[in-house]
């Protein structure tokens, strides 16, 4: 039944959301990280979205269009090689031998828009949900009343 | 008079069974929306509607289901029973408004809407199903 496999669908998209809120906070919360050397930095993560594709038939097919149903999946996680900043701090006990610290590449304000935009597509998968889960209750009902 | 149910209940159990599948499909759009590549996706729906209310199978009649045979003119007829409507064959590629730089097309708004629409519709075709089986509660019970 189709109704049921949006249960799927939508939790797939939830659970992969919240890695990508997950990256976020760690990511935030390591905005002010230094380290001595600029490998050692904390470099941003983000997560790989993937759509895969439910039913069997669907996958063995090689036509696009045979697969209704499209779940997601974080493939994985990707670190930004963006190069972070140096900064000149000799009393950091972190500093290296002329006196620099490295910072990490997270930019702040990026994440801040990325967690935004994870926690609405969140929200509406949690109202897919919601709602179909209202329409299978109204269809066991057929009859009832 | 043998009461022939499916010509009784009319339209509306396809249309059940096809609005399901579109929101099946509006789902996974939504659970895509942040999926780089991802094609956004939408069921034909007058053409699923029309095929499933036909009955047809398009992929040829080969596995044609078993139809029950009727020793007596009192016997209540059925109509062909349906496979499992496939509506694979009406899903088109959305058009995109607005093409973003990681080749997904999903617009979110659009597909909440399309979504939220389906399911009042799918709410609508509830109730007439339900008026339906009242109907006939009232014939029986009188």
């Amino acid at each position: 039944m189709a109704l049921t496999n949006i249960f799927n669908i939508a939790g797939s998209g939830m659970s992969a959301e919240s890695v990508r809120l997950n990256t976020v906070a760690s990511n935030l919360a390591n905005a002010d990280s230094v380290s001595s050397s600029p490998d050692g930095a904390y470099k941003a993560r983000y997560p790989v979205f993937q759509a895969v594709q439910n039913s069997l038939a669907a996958a063995a097919s090689s036509d696009p269009l045979q697969a209704a149903d499209a779940s997601v999946k974080v493939q994985g996680i990707v670190q930004s090689t963006t190069p972070g900043t140096a900064s000149y701090d000799p009393g950091n006990p972190l500093a290296d031998a002329n006196g620099y610290v490295y910072s990490s590449n997270v930019n702040v304000v990026e994440q801040m828009a990325d967690m935004i935009s994870a926690s609405r597509s969140y929200q509406n998968d949690a109202d897919v949900l919601n709602t179909s889960k209202q329409l299978m209750l109204d269809t066991l009902k057929l009859g009832q009343s | 008079m043998p009461l022939n149910l499916d010509a009784y209940l009319g339209i509306q159990p396809d249309a059940l069974e096809v609005y399901s599948q579109r929101g099946e499909v509006l789902a996974a759009n939504l659970a895509n929306a942040d999926t780089p590549g991802y094609l956004a996706r939408d069921i034909d729906f007058r053409a699923a509607l029309a095929a499933a209310s036909q009955g047809q199978d398009t992929s040829g009649s080969a596995d044609a289901p078993l139809q029950p045979e009727t020793t007596s003119s009192d016997d209540v007829t059925a109509s062909s029973p349906q496979d499992s409507l496939s509506t694979e064959q009406y899903l088109k590629y959305r058009v995109p408004l607005a093409p973003s730089l990681d080749g997904n097309t999903v617009d979110s708004q659009m597909e909440e809407s399309a979504f939220a629409q389906n399911n009042v519709r799918y709410e609508a075709s509830l109730t007439f199903l339900e008026d339906r089986f009242n109907e006939l509660t009232t014939v029986i019970t009188g």
